[in-house]
């Protein structure tokens, strides 16, 4: 009975990933015939400046975004655990970026964003007008907000369910020692939280490896390559300069990349603990 | 278990009420997260002179749908139709084989094969679509399918069965033991164990799964990019997207365009929400 399942997995993830590695070895202009072309393919993409910058770019938008997001998801999530009035609808409202599709959310930044007509301009706040998706740095920034604007509720609501889980006892034991309510945040909940952390960090870090609707609607790696991400890279030498080859020795650094990250944030997380949450992503 | 469902012992409210600087945060997101929502909202519903006259986030002089119309004449219809397509054509077959996975995994226990496809299948949550996109394309390709709905269907149905097994696993897990002997001392066989026990007793999950999976591929837009090109074959994320391209200085067709590709995505999250939260925290929480 799991044949079916298996034979489509099979034909579908399995060999496309062999595959990848195969292809990764020849020439194709993703119409005519594939030759095979030994290491030249890899010697291209490991000698091209578009690499480094790829991968420097993907770190950026990496770290940046989970710099921004796992405080303020920590934060609300928190909030959100406590019991009060509105929570009901904060749930639901903060669920929705989740849900629209990031070609959706890209547009609407953009238009959002526009110097001209965007929300600075019409409001008259001259700080919100910026150049933002103009400016190299700005744009990456852009890149980092739009993603946390999508994501952020998401960690949020993994810290929420996280923070019910605390044993309520730990709670009372500290306010009898006197600790105060800050006291009792970095002294309880943060190390109560130290398995979440992770979980959530490595569903941030390895997811921002495949970001691409976002960005390619959004700058499409622009200005210049200052946010050409690694799958944005793989995309555009593959499919838009028809360099089938390269574009497939960035895929195998991608996958090797999101193992290796995978593998050392697993070994920060002790391992077990957090195996199966970490799976069940 | 719904997060938002828990009701908690009457300490909790003296010791997290009052926690100032995450409801500054979380007010603050709040505020983050509805202003864009709300103002494409409203840009929609203005004239194109209106849209740069008025204020951003003040109403409308006076509220126009002619925007909507102009969507609707530029052939959303269409691209609804084939996004429909698609994602029920790709749910139901994956939730369906995904399924028969589950329940042949639990039951097996120790059967070599079957362990063996449950691990191929927990590491293949680790494989990005992007990653083999390349070779996907390829075999699409070879199989003449390329520039059809089906093309965008078969791999979205492979990326689905990892994680939608791996949460019914778990729930089928739950199954009392004895329910499945006595099917088998009344002599049933284990497809008709499958139907007619474990399949209405994970109808929770399942629909779940269904739910999650169908706003995955409904917003997919990486597949129709690489595995389509004809107009006719356009899903809504693409549509949008070429449609921003062409229209991109008519913001409010633009942002029509964007509430009338939500829509049916909020309709399907209202109607699904606490099913789909409490399915997934069982199936991630354990």
């Amino acid at each position: 009975m799991a044949l079916p399942a298996f034979l489509m997995f099979v034909a579908f993830a399995v060999i496309p990933l062999i595959g990848v590695l195969a292809l990764s070895f020849t020439q194709w202009d993703g119409i005519g015939d594939i030759h095979p072309a030994g290491f030249d393919s890899w010697r291209d993409v490991l000698t091209d400046p578009g690499l480094p910058n790829a991968l420097w770019v993907t770190f950026e938008v990496m770290f940046l975004s989970w710099a921004f997001q796992t405080p303020l998801s920590l934060l609300i999530g928190v909030f959100l655990a406590a019991p009060h009035r509105y929570r009901g609808v904060l749930a639901v409202i903060y669920f929705i970026p989740l849900l629209l599709s990031q070609a959706a959310i890209a547009i609407t930044f953009k238009a959002l964003l526009d110097p001209n007509f965007g929300l600075g301009a019409g409001l008259g706040v001259d700080l919100l007008v910026q150049d933002w998706l103009g400016d190299p740095t700005l744009a990456l920034c852009t890149v980092v907000f739009v993603v946390s604007w999508q994501f952020i509720p998401f960690h949020s609501l993994i810290y929420q369910g996280a923070v019910r889980q605390i044993p309520i006892s730990l709670y009372e034991a500290a306010q009898l020692d006197g600790a105060g309510r800050i006291r009792q945040f970095f002294s309880i909940t943060l190390p109560q939280l130290r398995n979440t952390i992770i979980t959530s960090s490595t569903l941030m870090v390895v997811g921002s490896l495949t970001f691409f609707d976002l960005i390619w609607v959004l700058t499409a790696g622009g200005p210049g390559d200052a946010t050409r991400a690694l799958a944005l890279d793989m995309y555009i030498r593959g499919f838009r300069a028809n360099l089938m080859g390269p574009a497939s020795a960035i895929a195998v650094i991608l996958v090797v990349v999101g193992l290796l990250l995978a593998l050392a944030l697993r070994r920060l997380g002790g391992g077990r603990d957090t195996g199966s949450q970490l799976e069940g992503m | 278990m719904t997060a938002s469902t828990l009701e908690r012992p009457a300490p909790y409210r003296k010791l997290l009420h009052l926690n100032w600087i995450g409801g500054l945060a979380g007010w603050f997101w709040l505020f983050v997260v509805i202003v864009p929502i709300y103002w494409i909202a409203l840009t929609s519903i203005k004239t194109r002179s209106n849209y740069y006259t008025t204020n951003p986030l003040a109403p409308p002089d006076d509220i126009t749908f002619s925007n909507y119309q102009f969507v609707m004449d530029a052939g959303f219809p269409r691209y609804f139709t084939n996004t429909v397509i698609v994602t029920l054509g790709a749910v139901v077959p994956a939730v369906l084989i995904s399924f028969m996975a589950a329940f042949a995994i639990v039951r097996a226990g120790d059967g070599r094969f079957l362990r063996g496809v449950n691990l191929l299948f927990l590491a293949g949550l680790a494989v990005p679509l992007q990653a083999v996109i390349i070779p996907v394309y390829l075999i699409i390709i070879k199989l003449q399918l390329y520039d059809t709905l089906l093309a965008i269907i078969l791999p979205s149905v492979a990326f689905a069965i990892p994680l939608t097994v791996l949460i019914l696993v778990n729930f089928i897990r739950d199954v009392p033991k004895e329910l499945f002997e006595s099917m088998r001392l009344d002599g049933a066989s284990e497809w008709r164990t499958a139907w007619s026990l474990a399949f209405p007793l994970t109808r929770p999950a399942l629909v779940t799964v269904g739910i999650y999976n169908a706003l995955t591929i409904w917003n997919g837009f990486l597949l129709p990019l690489v595995l389509t090109s004809e107009p006719d074959q356009r899903t809504l994320p693409l549509a949008l997207w070429s449609f921003q391209g062409q229209y991109g200085v008519n913001v409010p067709a633009v942002a029509a365009a964007v509430v009338l590709t939500t829509l049916p995505i909020l309709a399907l999250y209202a109607i699904g929400r606490r099913q789909l939260l409490s399915g997934l925290t069982a199936g991630f929480g354990r």
